[in-house]
């Protein structure tokens, strides 16, 4: 099958790949650029754990297809922490221990990320909504929403 | 330890978990997250039926198409003897095993793999299962458990006859096996009763639904060694299933275990190892399964649904005369409903005179059902509660009143056998019953005032096993004097902390210094699956014990090195010291203090421990040190 040459920035850096026409982001961000922190939980938009920014966008990788990336900015799990230093909400997920297995995890991060960067002051209620779209099988959803709520009072302060 | 109350370094504090940064970057590798050069990519052929004989199977054309290099079908398994083997906390027949994960004369259910290939992208392969060419001749089917067992209903199995009936039925059924547990004469029990209620009740299946689809990936080079890195509860128990179904030998099956997004019993079984090994083998390159999450619905195991009829009675007092359960249980498409543990678990909370509990195995065409948070429990004690429930209204008491009334406590006789040591339940009803929880006015939900919400307040008792099991751990001292801590345990909840945090515990010392790993079954003894609520319980102990071992070893190098008797130094907060005034004046020895000198007394420091934590001894052992430290309402 042909394929179609791409031309996209992934977490700030320029980035070109090959992908067939029916391959999702998803499947080129893990299986084609190795970037396997963004998980497949369903492939079907219901359970978040592929969750990306696109152009600034909370996204599920798993609806959108490679060459959509093309001339686009992602950002993924990867691009989360700066060197060494983990994002507040990564650390706020460990201290509340936000996470069980661990799989959700990077997905709940990003669509933390991205309510924050449109709301630094949620309520709990606007937390648990916007999270909504992210499944966790394990912990339960509280520490979640404790851990987003703590890292967005320490980003405002 | 006595009555005084033990104070801990780490034990019910919250350190920072080991693997915690590795989740919270997306660096943590699952089971899908594995390359390995040259791999190829599979894909299971599915039956689109759920009962069909399988006529022919053509996998010429798609052996034919360019970038497909092995394709495999149930005439590629070996033929292996009905064997039952341990499954977490259910047996499981080997033979019905093989015949799951791909079918051979007959598919069973909607979803039972038929092939398999592996190609050069995910996309030939998936062309190259549309070329498989399979005949079936589709046969009635069965779902549901009270059709299956009527004398007329389609066959899943013609050679399967139900095992604890006497005499022994001459006819094959839908029924594997019927399983009883009884105490007493119920007939009496019953006629001595004021009130008895009689209920049925069904439940639906309901999958584990884990987050992270299975995903294996198995390499086998040409003198037969294989490594294979899987998503599972028990990376020991599929080396197990995959010698046994693939007539291998242990040492030639490397099984390493990934990070596992979830299991809840559902992991503990094996679909995709031994399918990628076989093409693996017969492609000469790695191969990585994935299942999709239309795979995982179709054809890896939920808790069965049920089918049950619960009767009990009691007397005016308050006191249960008599209560009776026969429960049915969906087996899917091969043997393996949890029906003992349900029965098992059904009347156990109860001191009962008169007391039956009757299960059911029934195969259905659905998938094979897999183990789920006390497989069968739920299954049993959902009905039985509803109607001591339903009991305890009627008879104007009060649930918790009523459930006290009839506690089991030490000395009970349970139907299943044993006679309960301390179990505690008894306090356990008296604390919820003092607790202000229990009579804290509820806000009033009946005026309307918050449209759609109901409060209200339900109690319930549950009971459940430890089913202790075999465990390993190694305890390797660095030359740095920090700890290494090698376990056979998947990590499926936060076991690695725990477990580090009692070998810090043991040596004194932080708990940042242990670095708790999972080996593979080539790098530390067998350790049996994480289920059955075993793991904190029996590989920490393990870890305890072999870091008991390592501290004994660092105390005689200590001794060696103060030139005094090994008996004269003694262990506390991380060092070496004289035991007391008499054994000599010396500075304490740390860990890094000792291990530096290592080479020159006797050689690298470690503990290893191996042990079947269902022994007896250390099973009393145990239980009596946790039952002195909890603290007892009223004490």
């Amino acid at each position: 099958m042909a394929k179609y040459h791409v031309s996209t920035t992934i977490n700030g850096e320029p980035v070109e790949f090959l992908c067939e026409p029916q391959q999702t982001l998803l499947d080129v961000l893990r299986d084609d650029l190795q970037l396997t922190g963004s998980k497949e939980g369903c492939s079907s938009g219901d359970c978040g754990a592929c969750s990306v920014m696109l152009d600034g966008r909370l996204v599920c990788s798993c609806l959108v297809l490679g060459v959509e990336a093309a001339e686009r900015s992602v950002e993924t799990i990867e691009g989360m922490a700066q060197g060494e230093q983990l994002h507040p909400l990564q650390r706020k997920f460990l201290e509340h221990a936000a996470l069980q297995c661990g799989i959700c995890t990077p997905g709940f991060l990003i669509a933390a990320k991205a309510l924050l960067e449109k709301n630094p002051d949620p309520t709990e209620t606007e937390v648990r909504y916007w999270l909504a779209g992210n499944l966790c099988r394990c912990t339960g959803y509280d520490k979640i929403v404790r851990a987003v709520l703590d890292a967005a009072a320490e980003i405002r302060a | 330890m006595g009555e005084q109350e033990q104070t801990f370094r780490w034990i019910g504090k919250r350190p920072l978990r080991p693997d915690g940064v590795d989740k919270v970057t997306g660096r943590a590798r699952f089971g899908a997250d594995y390359f390995l050069p040259g791999m190829l990519s599979g894909k299971i052929l599915r039956s689109p039926h759920a009962h069909a004989r399988i006529v022919s199977i053509d996998t010429s054309a798609a052996k034919a198409l360019p970038g497909v290099k092995a394709v495999i079908t149930g005439a590629d398994w070996p033929d292996i003897p009905s064997e039952e083997a341990a499954a977490g906390e259910t047996p499981i027949n080997l033979r019905a095993l093989s015949h799951n994960l791909m079918a051979r004369d007959k598919v069973l259910y909607d979803g039972h793999a038929v092939a398999a290939v592996a190609a050069t992208s995910a996309s030939i392969a998936e062309q190259a299962l549309a070329l498989i060419k399979v005949e079936y001749e589709i046969l009635p089917h069965v779902i549901d458990v009270r059709a299956a067992i009527k004398p007329d209903a389609p066959l899943l199995h013609d050679d399967l006859y139900t095992e604890g009936m006497e005499p022994q039925p001459q006819q094959p059924s839908n029924i594997a096996k019927r399983v009883e547990f009884s105490l007493g004469d119920l007939d009496a029990g019953f006629a001595a009763a004021d009130v008895i209620i009689e209920r049925e009740f069904t439940t639906q299946p309901v999958h584990q639904g884990y987050i992270e689809p299975h995903a294996a990936i198995a390499t086998v080079s040409e003198d037969g060694q294989a490594e294979v890195w899987c998503s599972s509860q028990g990376h020991f128990t599929m080396r197990t299933y995959l010698c046994k179904l693939l007539r291998l030998e242990q040492s030639k099956v490397r099984v390493i275990p990934a990070e596992i997004g979830g299991g809840f019993g559902g992991k503990t079984l094996v679909y995709l190892e031994p399918i990628a090994f076989l093409l693996a083998r017969q492609s000469g390159r790695p191969v990585k399964l994935t299942m999709s999450r239309e795979e995982v619905f179709r054809a890896t195991g939920p808790a069965p649904g049920s089918y049950s009829r619960i009767k009990i009675g009691a007397n005016r007092d308050g006191k249960i005369t008599a209560a009776s359960a026969e429960v049915y249980l969906q087996a899917g498409a091969f043997p393996g409903a949890p029906v003992g543990p349900a029965c098992m678990a059904a009347f156990a909370p109860y001191d009962l005179a008169n007391v039956s509990a009757v299960g059911y195995d029934v195969v259905v065409n659905r998938p094979k059902v897999a183990a789920y948070r006390a497989p069968g429990a739920p299954l049993s004690e959902y009905p039985v509660e509803s109607v001591i429930d339903d009991l305890a209204k009627q008879l104007g008491i009060d649930p918790l009143q009523f459930r006290l009334q009839n506690a089991a406590h030490e000395g009970t006789q349970a139907a299943y056998g044993p006679r309960f040591k301390v179990i505690g339940y008894a306090e356990t009803l008296q604390a919820a019953l003092q607790h202000p929880h229990y009579t804290a006015p509820l806000a009033d939900s009946s005026n309307g005032s918050a449209p759609g919400i109901v409060r209200g307040r339900g109690v319930a008792s549950g009971f459940w096993f430890n089913i202790g099991g075999d465990s390993t751990a190694a305890i390797n001292i660095n030359e740095d004097g920090t700890i290494a801590l090698t376990t056979g345990s998947p990590d499926i909840g936060g076991s690695r902390a725990g477990h580090a945090m009692m070998v810090a515990e043991e040596f004194g010392i932080d708990v940042a210094q242990v670095r708790p790993l999972i080996g593979d079954t080539s790098s530390i003894g067998y350790t049996f699956l994480t289920g059955g609520s075993r793991v904190t319980f029996a590989t920490g102990m393990a870890a305890i014990e072999a870091s008991r071992k390592a501290i004994q070893e660092l105390c005689k190098r200590a001794a060696l090195i103060w030139e005094i008797d090994p008996e004269a130094v003694s262990w506390k907060d991380g060092k070496a010291f004289p035991a007391g005034p008499n054994a000599g004046d010396f500075e304490p020895l740390t860990i890094g203090d000792i291990a530096a000198k290592a080479g020159k007394t006797g050689g690298p420091i470690a503990g290893y421990a191996t042990l079947n934590a269902q022994e007896p001894d250390r099973v009393s052992a145990l239980i009596s040190a946790i039952w002195k430290s909890i603290p007892k309402p009223g004490a």
